[in-house]
């Protein structure tokens, strides 16, 4: 089952991507996930490592020890400004 | 009785106060906040707004505040509309609507709503100014707020 992975606002742009699937073999935390991209896309480096970026999985706010597996719905983007 | 959308289309204060008195016998208090697009930001002249915003858990993240603030004080009616897309200077961005059978009640959670909206939904403004556009930078202030609330006890 693939995992998809969303990005929004500025990262959105920033990274030139909306969205990617990725093929998880094993389960993994949001960092391990973080250095997965880098390593398929080493130019998303300083993009994703930002201090400030947020995460959800499955539409839920989540820390970088959140377990990811297959099927799971991931997003990453720039802290909220919205109202 | 809740009530979340995210929508492009603009919404009617008359109709929305209207949706909150229909057949509410025990509501003492509605209180209507609306947030507007103003035409400065962070020294800029602002001309339009574009809101984007991840569709699906904005409307979840929305709900989830709604509950948090029920567990805290006896309210009546919510509703709460957020628009996206281009937004002109001085348009209708937000609404949040509490009723309750007091006024301090209807008051602070329609203030814990807007603050935790600020920090935990999903949406993103980019502002249009006279040199160019930029994405709204998260004011550090809304953390504060929302750590108020916090410490009041969640």
């Amino acid at each position: 089952m693939m995992t998809r992975i969303l990005f929004f606002a500025q990262l959105r742009e920033l990274l030139g991507c909306a969205q990617i699937e990725l093929e998880l073999s094993n389960s993994l935390d949001i960092s391990a996930l973080i250095s997965l991209l880098i390593q398929t896309h080493p130019t998303w480096q300083q993009h994703l490592q930002s201090a400030q970026l947020m995460c959800a999985v499955n539409q839920q706010l989540v820390g970088p020890d959140t377990l990811v597996k297959a099927g799971d719905e991931v997003a990453f983007f720039p802290p909220v400004t919205g109202g | 009785m809740d009530y979340v959308a995210i929508q492009t289309e603009n919404f009617d204060l008359t109709a929305e106060y209207q949706q909150m008195l229909e057949g509410a016998t025990c509501s003492g208090a509605v209180v209507l906040f609306t947030g507007l697009v103003r035409d400065f930001n962070q020294g800029e002249q602002v001309l339009e707004l574009e809101l984007e915003h991840y569709p699906g858990m904005a409307e979840k993240a929305l709900l989830a505040i709604i509950e948090k603030a029920r567990q805290r004080w006896a309210l009546d009616r919510i509703r709460v509309i957020h628009r996206v897309g281009k937004l002109a200077i001085a348009q209708q961005i937000v609404l949040v609507a509490v009723s309750s059978a007091h006024r301090s009640d209807a008051f602070s959670a329609a203030a814990f709503i807007m603050d935790f909206l600020k920090t935990e939904v999903p949406i993103w403004k980019k502002e249009a100014t006279d040199k160019g556009s930029r994405w709204v930078e998260f004011n550090q202030k809304e953390l504060e707020a929302k750590a108020l609330w916090q410490a009041k006890g969640e």
